[in-house]
């Protein structure tokens, strides 16, 4: 009774100190943000008619000038170096685009680039967003393009793919061996970091609502909101555990037993203790 | 030369060249420890497995770790916890057990103190111990810089700058200490080698100096009783075992130390798979980047209560710097504890709650150290600065006051006694 008293004390100065230590502080450093939000609410919504077939005349005769769409025999109209000398970042290839943005999003973005990435404050004083805005279609072209680009947009995707498109411009992942296609440092005042550790070093939670939309937490950041719907996110998210956390599955096999092993040696120790103790006192 | 001759058995060839009878009495059944302890009396050897534990762990990761600026950080998040077989486990229990060896230690410290365990002859058992605590901080210290993380390279930069404090001197220690005006790979390497050897070989030498200081004042035991080992051993041998006051080592204490020893193992392994990260900061898994500093530089938990001492003078009084304080009070807390045999100037060995004023001192104590942790961690800005302030006060003057506060109670003890 009285070591359990004793125990009793420790536990609570131990507990009272993890407290202060760890959720108080982590509260403090990083205070609390709404959850993200997969449907972009603060951008306005588009609501055009689309249709697949003019959706593919206005996608050739606007955007494959930049951008390539490999799945549709579009090829880029630069090599990759050319593409980052001259625009400070590479256009992405559009086969995915209708699979993994929000389509909102994605009309807000043809619409106004910087406005819907929530990069405005990188670009003012002449300084312009690689991607020219296209505030002078309509919303039913801008419909159609979406449509399109929804239409030619695979079914399925690896995690890795989605990575790939979704990040794999700008930041390197050493561990997976990606390397970023563009170097915006130029563009974004600072080298992208590399994300091979991501998981380990911001955790799921985290990312959640900073991959979501970056201000929340890194006010002023140059990095984009890229508008992943909830489904790529999630698969960004699996991946950089993949590769940053790539034994979570045997380390979580193995727990139960060794633990299970623990309780077994203080069952029988405890046996022991007391046949011992019991010619002692 | 002695005559040797046959042996029968394996036991007795050896017991021939090597006395090992006489050693097995002397270190196992006849090491008599006191019958009445609780299990706080476990954690010297839950200490002592969970060093093994990381001697052991931390001999595996030295197999596959660089220490190479450029090499160390994928060393170590790359090779040693994705590709080496179980290297993300003898990871995870070297970082879960720096963590956790603290807690323990601190445990030991404070039990230490309760009892009044540093007294009475015990004097050198506190002062090893406290040896050892200093070379764990080093080790810890040494350690935590190897990942190469950002909170390693930070860490390192601020602790090695608090030398440059020191009057005349400051400034070449820092370069001396770091072997360059930076924090950089001559910096890694040289705290590698204290790590994985110097620091290590004089844990072990003072380990065996803590265990031989025992010997002579024994373990101390719940109420404090004086206690003759002789009659009581005695007692025992004569197998009058239940009325002895003492035990032997083997097999009677070591039944109750394996069985905290497991519960303590659950707890521990629990940490390892579920629950790490308050022992491996996530932040230290950002590339180590000399030119990013991050928005909130800490230590690891144990260091907190000293290092909210250190800039818990926050401004400058009269002609003295903040910073200059600030170093004082960090050395003055670093000493500290290992001058307790002589600043408490009571002859009473007793629990601290049976000691009428100790037992305030004490509790305002752990309060005051759990304090100065928590606010250790938090931005040092608006009221946290105050509680700083004034619970770093409040520390110093704990240990000034001690010698007053156990003088007056040792006259208080005397007088009651003379009325009983």
């Amino acid at each position: 009774m009285k070591e359990l008293k004793i125990l009793g004390v420790i536990i609570f100065f131990t507990l009272v100190t993890y407290w202060g230590v760890e959720p108080l502080a982590h509260s403090i450093f990083h205070p609390h943000v709404e959850p993200a939000d997969f449907e972009f609410s603060d951008l306005p919504p588009v609501q055009g008619k689309g249709e697949v077939a003019t959706g593919k005349e206005l996608v050739v005769a606007n955007c494959t000038g930049c951008h390539s769409i490999k799945s549709q025999g579009y090829p880029a109209p630069l090599d990759n170096a050319s593409a980052n000398a001259s625009y400070g970042v590479v256009p992405p290839d559009l086969s995915t685009a209708g699979k993994i943005y929000n389509e909102n999003f994605l009309a807000n973005f043809i619409k106004n680039p910087a406005h819907a990435t929530k990069t405005e404050h990188k670009f003012v004083g002449g300084k312009v967003h690689p991607m020219p805005s296209f505030n002078w279609m309509s919303d039913n072209d801008i419909a159609s393009i979406i449509a399109y680009l929804k239409f030619i947009a695979p079914k399925e995707m690896t995690n890795r793919e989605v990575f790939v498109d979704a990040c794999g411009r700008c930041h390197n992942m050493k561990y997976a061996k990606i390397k970023a296609t563009s170097d915006v440092s130029n563009y974004m005042g600072s080298t992208p970091p590399d994300l091979s550790m991501m998981i380990r070093s911001r955790g799921e939670h985290y990312l959640t609502t900073f991959i979501n939309d970056p201000q929340k937490h890194l006010h002023g950041t140059a990095m984009p909101r890229v508008g992943l719907t909830q489904e790529a996110e999630e698969q960004v998210i699996a991946f950089l555990e993949e590769i940053g956390d790539s034994k979570k599955e045997e380390r979580e096999a193995l727990a139960p037993y060794v633990l299970g092993f623990l309780v077994f040696m203080a069952i029988i120790s405890l046996l022991w203790k007391k046949e011992v103790w019991s010619e002692v006192e | 030369m002695a005559k040797f001759e046959k042996a029968n058995s394996v036991g007795e060839w050896l017991d021939q060249r090597l006395n090992i009878k006489m050693l097995n009495r002397v270190l196992m059944t006849e090491y008599w420890i006191p019958k009445d302890i609780n299990f706080l009396w476990a954690m010297g050897m839950v200490l002592a497995f969970t060093f093994s534990m990381l001697l052991i762990s931390g001999i595996f990761l030295l197999m596959y770790y660089k220490p190479d600026v450029n090499m160390a950080f994928d060393s170590v998040n790359y090779t040693i916890m994705q590709e080496v077989a179980y290297g993300w486990l003898f990871r995870h229990i070297h970082g879960v057990g720096a963590s956790v060896v603290f807690l323990i230690i601190y445990i030991h410290m404070f039990t230490g103190i309760y009892y009044g365990s540093y007294k009475r002859g015990r004097e050198m058992i506190w002062l090893s111990g406290m040896l050892l605590f200093v070379l764990f901080s080093a080790e810890a210290f040494s350690g935590y810089m190897l990942p190469w993380g950002q909170m390693s390279y930070w860490a390192a930069y601020v602790i090695t700058n608090i030398f440059g404090g020191i009057p005349f001197i400051g400034d070449e220690l820092v370069v001396w200490i770091r072997g360059n005006f930076y924090v950089a790979d001559s910096t890694l390497t040289r705290f590698f080698m204290l790590h994985v050897l110097l620091i290590p070989l004089a844990i072990l030498g003072a380990i065996g100096l803590h265990f031989y200081s025992l010997r002579i004042p024994h373990v101390n035991n719940q109420k404090g009783e004086e206690i003759d080992f002789e009659e009581e051993s005695g007692k025992y041998l004569a197998g009058r075992k239940k009325q002895s006051k003492v035990i032997p080592f083997w097999p009677v204490f070591i039944a109750k130390d394996v069985f905290v020893l497991s519960i303590f193992l659950v707890f521990f392994f629990y940490l390892v798979f579920y629950h790490y990260d308050f022992a491996m900061d996530p932040v230290n898994f950002d590339p180590a980047n000399g030119l990013k500093t991050p928005p909130h530089i800490y230590p690891e938990w144990y260091f907190l209560w000293s290092y909210e001492v250190l800039r818990g003078f926050f401004f400058d009084i009269g002609p003295m710097k903040a910073s200059d304080i600030g170093l004082a009070a960090f050395g003055f807390a670093q000493i500290i504890f290992a001058l307790l045999p002589w600043l408490d100037r009571s002859p009473t060995v007793a629990p601290a709650n049976q000691r009428p004023y100790f037992r305030c001192w004490f509790w305002t104590m752990m309060v005051v150290l759990v304090i100065l942790t928590i606010f250790g961690k938090l931005p040092p800005t608006g009221t946290n600065a105050w509680v700083g302030f004034f619970s770093s006060i409040t520390f110093i003057l704990l240990f000034l006051i001690l010698p007053v506060v156990t003088k007056a109670e040792a006259k208080k003890v005397a007088s009651n006694k003379e009325g009983e």
